[in-house]
């Protein structure tokens, strides 16, 4: 028995949780465990996807939900006793994870990027050094073992099950640790194609030399309908905001073709992008690693390549 | 205010990293340098004891070396650290590191806690919301700005399409986001005055934390099949037109 968590976004599934029920389903039955407002048509989706059964979680209000969630999945995994229960690298997804991992007193893998059941034991693969080595861990401590997915680990797929059997569950209270509360909440009006969605994706990096100069990018994202992203080095900076990070602290992106601007090819970032179909890279420096991985690598300067670039589409 | 801020000494993020071959951990030399991340931590709880008139005490688990990493903190003005190192914890995963960061946090006493969101070397991400559950606090998690008053905490905290502002009654455990501050530089004078700042050790035992079986094992170690590098052309002028083209024949313009 597999266990999914499912967190609502925009009144539906949150879409890495979809790919993990694609992967689930591969693994035993399905549960999947969902926080948020839902409908028919919701579960009806997470049942396309491979669950059987849904347990609808409520009652989060506007409380931070996940004290409360991982009390209520610690008293549902000790009654139903599930092998595994796969986490998507979301925010959300990790709060749960983390504080559910104490309530179980289980260890929690995180970053995977597959998972498989061999006897039942969960055997996890992940990716180290920005995607060099490739390790394998298996969980010693006994069942549920707990594991958080990357994005984009596994594609998702509908399998065509039908609506699965619903129940609900209240959250309980926490006292003090669940008692932080969401006052108000800002919707950033996101311009272009979503980054992790995008078939094309053009990144800034340090070589720009300067925030003002992540204008190329976006101009270059303009012409080409591509999502902006950025490396580690340029948020840190405050150049754009985090929401945009490309890397191993951020988002996993695979688009079609990923253009990097001025971008050095840190490990931390490589492991974000190097699964791209294509990757264009202009960067100053011939020595850097970012070359290693382009299939179309410019060595020259971006303030005179780009500009020509966005002149010529 | 009592301020905990979670740090850890990583080898040079610069040099390449790798693994022991027998016991497939990653190799910590005697010099370690304060990771990035936590630099923001640091800041954080620096500004608002300056405000609240607290004081900023470090608690890192792990090899302490020559103390270079721990030593960069104290320089930037925290006022102690507590240090947890133990052979007993090589190899250690999220939840025994949170199990002794939590028990030394317990110990010194604390009204809020500040940690960055994951480490750069081990990354798990977790740590933070697993000490939180530990101590039965909040867990106020990717903060990109955080505000206190006498009793209460408030952060904006990083969602996916934008942020949510959350606030809690003290104390809690709250997990930063880079660039939430500008984390200043350390004085010449602060470099010295971190020589002299006190450090307490502790072991695993010390702390009261027995079972420090990870609950895991690496099994496995193999190389990843390399994506192999493409064409690599100078710029003269022209290489837009090579971008052009290798766009015209993926068939996006």
């Amino acid at each position: 028995m597999v266990w999914v968590f499912v967190q609502e976004a925009n009144g539906a599934a949150d879409p890495v949780a979809l790919e993990l029920l694609t992967k689930a389903r591969t693994l035993g039955s399905v549960t999947a465990l969902y926080l948020g407002e839902a409908n028919d048509s919701v579960f009806a989706q997470l049942g396309d996807y491979g669950a059987a059964n849904v347990i609808h979680l409520t009652g989060a209000g506007n409380s931070l939900p996940a004290a409360a969630t991982a009390s209520a999945i610690a008293a549902l995994a000790t009654e139903h006793n599930p092998a595994l229960i796969l986490f998507g690298s979301t925010y959300i997804g990790r709060d749960v994870a983390g504080r559910l991992s104490v309530r179980l007193d289980r260890p929690v893998v995180s970053n995977a990027v597959d998972v498989a059941l061999e006897d039942g034991s969960a055997l996890i693969t992940n990716e180290i050094f920005g995607g060099t080595k490739i390790i394998k861990t298996a969980i010693t401590a006994s069942s549920p073992a707990l594991v958080i997915a990357r994005p984009k680990a596994f594609a998702a797929e509908p399998g065509g099950g039908g609506a699965p059997h619903v129940t609900e569950a209240g959250l309980p209270d926490v006292g003090h640790a669940g008692s932080a509360t969401i006052t108000d909440r800002h919707t950033e009006t996101a311009s272009g194609p979503k980054l992790e969605e995008a078939e094309i994706v053009v990144s800034g990096g340090r070589g720009l030399g300067s925030a003002e100069k992540y204008e190329l990018v976006e101009s270059l994202a303009a012409k080409l309908r591509a999502a902006t992203g950025a490396t580690r080095a340029i948020v840190d900076a405050g150049w754009v905001p985090y929401a945009k990070q490309v890397g191993q602290t951020g988002k996993t992106v695979k688009p079609k073709i990923y253009i990097a601007c001025g971008i050095s090819g840190a490990m931390q970032h490589l492991v974000g992008m190097k699964d791209s179909d294509t990757i264009i890279a202009i960067n100053k420096d011939p020595e850097a690693p970012i070359f290693d991985v382009a299939d179309l690598g410019i060595v020259g300067d971006v303030h005179n390549v780009v500009p020509k670039l966005i002149e010529a589409l | 205010m009592n301020i905990v801020v979670c740090v850890k000494q990583i080898p040079d993020p610069a040099n390449p990293y790798s693994l022991d071959p027998e016991t497939h951990l990653l190799i910590r030399p005697d010099e370690q340098v304060l990771d990035d991340t936590d630099r923001y931590g640091v800041e954080v709880g620096l500004q608002l004891a300056a405000q609240t008139e607290g004081t900023v005490t470090l608690v890192s688990m792990g090899p302490a070396g020559n103390m270079q990493g721990i030593r960069q903190a104290l320089a930037m003005g925290a006022d102690k650290a507590i240090m947890i190192d133990d052979a007993d914890l090589k190899g250690s995963g999220a939840l025994t590191t949170a199990k002794i960061l939590a028990a030394a946090i317990q110990r010194s006493g604390f009204d809020l806690v500040l940690a960055g969101t994951e480490s750069t070397d081990g990354y798990t991400g977790v740590v933070p919301q697993q000490i939180a559950e530990l101590l039965d606090v909040p867990a106020l998690t990717f903060a990109k700005q955080v505000s206190v008053d006498a009793s209460t905490v408030t952060i904006n905290q990083q969602t996916a399409n934008g942020y949510n502002v959350v606030t809690s009654e003290l104390p809690a455990v709250i997990s930063v986001t880079a660039g939430v501050v500008e984390p200043r530089y350390p004085t010449f004078k602060g470099i010295m005055a971190a020589k002299s700042k006190p450090v307490e050790n502790y072991t695993a035992s010390d702390l009261g934390v027995s079972d420090t079986d990870p609950g895991q094992a690496i099994i496995s170690v193999d190389e990843a099949t390399e994506r192999k590098a493409g064409t690599k052309i100078e710029d003269e002028g022209e290489a837009h037109l090579r971008i052009i083209e290798k766009l015209q024949e993926l068939k996006v313009i």
